[in-house]
C-alpha cells in the first residue's frame, strides 16, 4: 500500500526568494494532517504546487501511485485533489446551490446540446445534480440558503460552502487553506466537528493549513511545520507541538 | 411539471416578446402604424438578437467584445451571397431563406471560433481592442473584395474587373451585394428572436452555462473544480458569434442592397449594441431586449425634433444608466428581490493565488 500523497524534495523560487525549499510530506489514506507555520512560510505556495497552479522547480508529487507532477490544475482536480482558498473564492454572483453544482461539473455530465434543446438527459441529470448538491449542503447546514447568492452569505458560511464545493468534485484528497480564518470560537468548534464528519463519512484524506492552534491540536493527527519554505519538524501532533525548535520558531 | 424560478423568468421574457408581437399586429390591423414605424420592426428584432448574443459574451462570460458587428457582417454577406446565387434557380423562397439563415449562422460561428482561438487568450481591454480590430478587418475586407463568375469560372479580386460573356457580379467592391431577396418579415424576425432566446437562456441554465458563469465569477476557482476554461470560453464566444450572424442574415434580407459600410457594420455598431447590453443590465437577457426596444425606437420617434434629438437621446441614456447603476437603485432592487440586473465588480486578476 502506498500513501495517499507523497511529495519528494519539492522546491520553487520566485525571483530570488525560495518560497518552498525541499519540501517532503507523506500522508496516509484517511489521515487528518495539519500544515502550520508563521506567515509567509510558504504554506499556501505548497497548496499551489500540489494543485498545479505553479510548476515546481524541483521535486515530485505522487497521488497514491500516480505521478501528478506538472499536470495542470484541471487535470489534478480530475486526478482527485480538491482545495479551498485562503481568500475565499466563490462564484459570488451565483446561488449557493449552483456553486456546489459547478463542483459536480465532471461528476454528472450531459452534452451541451441536450442542455440547449432540453432533451431528457438534461432533466434527468440536473435532478440528480440537485439531489447530490442538496445532500452536500445538508452536511454543512447550508440547505436553507441554497437560493441565496454566495456573496450574501456570512463569512463562516462562505468558508463552509467552499468546502462543500470542493467535496462535490469527488476528491480523494482535500486541501483546506485556513478554513477557520475569520470564524468565532463557536463557529470554529462546529467546523472541527464538520471536518471530522467529512473525514469519517466521505472516507476523506485531509491536509489543512491553520493558524488556530486549538483546531490544529484538536483534530490533526499529524503535523508538518514550515518555516522559511522548509520543513522544521514533522510527525505526531503532540510530539511536534512539544518540539523545542517549533516552540522557538512558531509557537513561542 | 414544476418550473424553477429561473425557468419562469425565462418564460416571461418570451411572453413579453410574443405580447409585443400581438400588440403590433393589432395596431397594424387598426391602421395606426405609419409606414415609417413598420420599417423599424425588423431592425428592432435583429438588433435585439445581436444584443442578446453579445450579452452572452459580455454578461455571462464576462469578456468585453467590440467585434460583434463583424460577425453580423459575416452572416449578412455569406447568406446574401447564397440567396443571390440561387435566386433564379427556382428554389422556393421559404426554403431559400431557411438555408440562408443556416449558412449565415454557421459562417459566423466558424469566424467566431477561428477568431476566438487567439483572442480568448487575452483579458479585459486587450480582448476588447483585438475583437474590435477583427470586426474592422472583416468589414473592410468585404468592402474591398470583388467576386463574380462567368463562363471561365469564379473570379475574386481587390479591384473591379470585366466579366466575359454571360456572367454575374456577386460582390461588387464597395457597392456590395445587389438584389438580395427581401425575405425578412417581422413575423420571421420575431420567431428567430424567440429561438435565440430559447437557445441562450437554456444554455445559460445548463451545466455548460454554469461553467461559463463560474469562469466569469472566479477563473481560478473554476479551474480548481476541474472546469476547462478554454473550452467554455470558446463555446460562449462561438455561440454568441453564430447568433450575431443570424441577426446579420435578417439584416441583409431586409433590403435588397448590402454594403459593408461603417454605418452598418463598423465598430460604432458594435458599440451601439454594447450600449443596449449595458443599459439593459449586464447579464440580463430580458433587459437587453427592453433596452434595444427603447433605445432603437426612441431616436426614430424623435426625428421631428431634429437638432434636439441626440440631446434627448443622451439624457435618456444617462437616466437609464443612473436607474441601473446608482447604489440606491441597486439596494432597492436587492431589497425587493427584483434581480433586474447583476452589478458585479471584476475579481482582481493578480498572479498570486491565495
Ligand atoms: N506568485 C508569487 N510571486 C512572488 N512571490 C510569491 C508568489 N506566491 C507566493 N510568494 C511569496 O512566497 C512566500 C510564501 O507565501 P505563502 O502565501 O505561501 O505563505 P503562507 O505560509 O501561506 O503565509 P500566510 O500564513 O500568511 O498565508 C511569501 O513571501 C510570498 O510573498
Ligand atoms: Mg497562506
Amino acid at each position: 500500500m502506498c500513501a495517499m500523497l507523497s511529495v519528494n524534495n519539492l522546491s520553487i523560487s520566485f525571483g530570488g526568494l525560495r518560497a518552498v525549499d525541499d519540501f517532503n510530506i507523506e500522508i496516509e489514506k484517511g489521515e487528518l494532517y495539519g500544515l502550520i507555520g508563521p506567515n509567509g512560510a510558504g504554506k499556501t505556495t505548497v497548496f499551489n504546487l500540489l494543485t498545479g497552479v505553479y510548476r515546481p522547480d524541483e521535486g515530485r508529487i505522487f497521488l497514491e501511485d500516480r505521478n501528478i507532477t506538472g499536470l495542470d490544475t484541471v487535470e489534478i482536480n480530475k486526478a482527485g485533489i480538491a482545495r479551498t482558498f485562503q481568500n475565499i473564492r466563490l462564484f459570488k454572483d451565483l446561488s449557493v446551490l449552483d456553486n456546489v453544482k459547478i463542483g459536480l461539473h465532471n461528476i454528472f455530465t450531459y452534452p451541451t446540446i441536450s442542455g440547449i434543446l432540453r432533451l431528457s438527459s438534461y432533466f434527468r441529470i440536473e435532478k440528480e445534480m440537485d439531489e447530490r448538491a442538496l445532500e452536500l449542503l445538508k452536511v454543512f447546514d447550508l440547505e436553507k440558503e441554497k437560493d441565496s447568492f454566495a456573496k450574501n452569505l456570512p463569512y463562516g458560511k462562505q468558508r463552509k460552502l467552499e468546502i462543500a464545493r470542493a467535496l462535490a468534485t469527488g476528491p480523494k484528497l482535500l486541501l483546506l487553506d485556513e478554513p477557520a480564518a475569520g470564524m468565532n470560537p463557536n463557529e470554529t468548534g462546529e467546523l472541527m466537528d464538520t471536518i471530522r464528519f467529512v473525514r469519517d463519512e466521505f472516507d476523506m484524506t485531509i491536509l489543512l493549513i491553520e493558524h488556530d492552534m486549538k483546531l490544529v491540536s484538536g483534530i490533526c493527527e499529524k503535523l508538518s511545520v514550515l518555516n522559511f519554505g522548509s520543513v522544521l519538524s514533522r510527525g505526531k501532533t503532540s510530539e511536534v507541538l512539544n518540539d523545542p525548535e517549533v516552540i522557538a520558531a512558531y509557537l513561542g | 411539471m414544476k418550473f424553477t424560478k429561473q425557468t419562469k423568468r425565462d418564460l416571461y421574457t418570451c411572453v413579453m416578446v410574443i405580447l409585443f408581437y400581438v400588440v403590433i399586429q393589432v395596431l397594424d390591423k387598426a391602421g395606426v402604424l405609419s409606414f415609417h414605424i413598420k420599417g423599424l420592426l425588423v431592425p428592432l428584432c435583429y438588433y435585439s438578437i445581436a444584443a442578446v448574443a453579445l450579452n452572452l459574451v459580455v454578461g455571462i462570460l464576462g469578456d468585453l467584445s467590440l467585434g460583434h458587428a463583424g460577425f453580423m457582417c459575416v452572416g449578412a454577406f455569406s447568406a446574401s451571397l447564397f440567396s443571390v446565387a440561387v435566386k433564379e434557380s427556382g428554389m422556393p423562397a421559404g426554403l431559400r431563406f431557411l438555408t440562408a439563415l443556416i449558412i449565415g449562422t454557421l459562417m459566423a460561428a466558424l469566424f467566431g471560433f477561428l477568431i476566438g482561438i487567439p483572442v480568448l487568450r487575452l483579458n479585459g481591454d486587450y480582448l476588447a481592442i483585438v475583437t474590435l480590430a477583427f470586426g474592422e478587418i472583416i468589414k473592410n475586407f468585404l468592402a474591398a473584395v470583388y467576386l463574380g463568375y462567368d463562363e471561365e469560372g469564379l473570379h475574386v479580386a481587390f479591384k473591379s474587373f470585366q466579366l466575359k460573356g454571360e456572367g454575374k457580379m456577386l460582390i461588387n467592391g464597395a457597392m456590395g451585394i445587389q438584389g438580395t431577396p427581401t425575405d425578412s418579415t417581422f413575423t420571421i424576425s420575431i420567431v428567430i428572436l424567440l429561438l435565440a432566446l430559447f437557445a441562450i437562456q437554456n444554455l445559460v441554465n445548463s451545466r455548460a452555462g454554469r461553467a461559463i458563469m463560474a469562469i466569469r465569477d472566479n477563473r481560478i476557482a473554476a479551474e480548481a473544480v476541474g472546469i476547462n476554461i478554454t473550452k467554455y470560453k470558446m463555446l460562449a464566444f462561438t455561440v454568441s458569434a453564430a447568433i450575431a450572424g443570424t441577426a446579420g442574415v435578417l439584416f441583409s434580407h431586409n433590403t435588397s442592397t448590402l454594403t459593408a459600410s461603417s454605418t452598418y457594420f463598423g465598430y460604432n455598431v458594435s458599440i451601439l449594441i454594447l450600449v443596449y447590453v449595458v443599459l439593459g443590465g449586464i447579464g440580463n437577457i430580458r433587459g437587453s431586449i427592453i433596452a434595444t426596444a427603447i433605445l432603437y425606437i426612441l431616436p426614430e420617434l424623435l426625428r421631428g425634433l431634429n437638432s434636439y434629438r441626440m440631446l434627448i437621446y443622451s439624457i435618456v441614456l444617462i437616466v437609464i444608466m443612473l436607474i441601473n447603476w446608482a447604489p440606491a437603485a441597486i439596494a432597492f432592487r436587492e431589497r425587493y428581490g427584483i434581480r433586474a440586473f447583476i452589478g458585479r465588480k471584476r475579481e482582481n486578476s493578480g498572479k498570486e493565488v491565495s
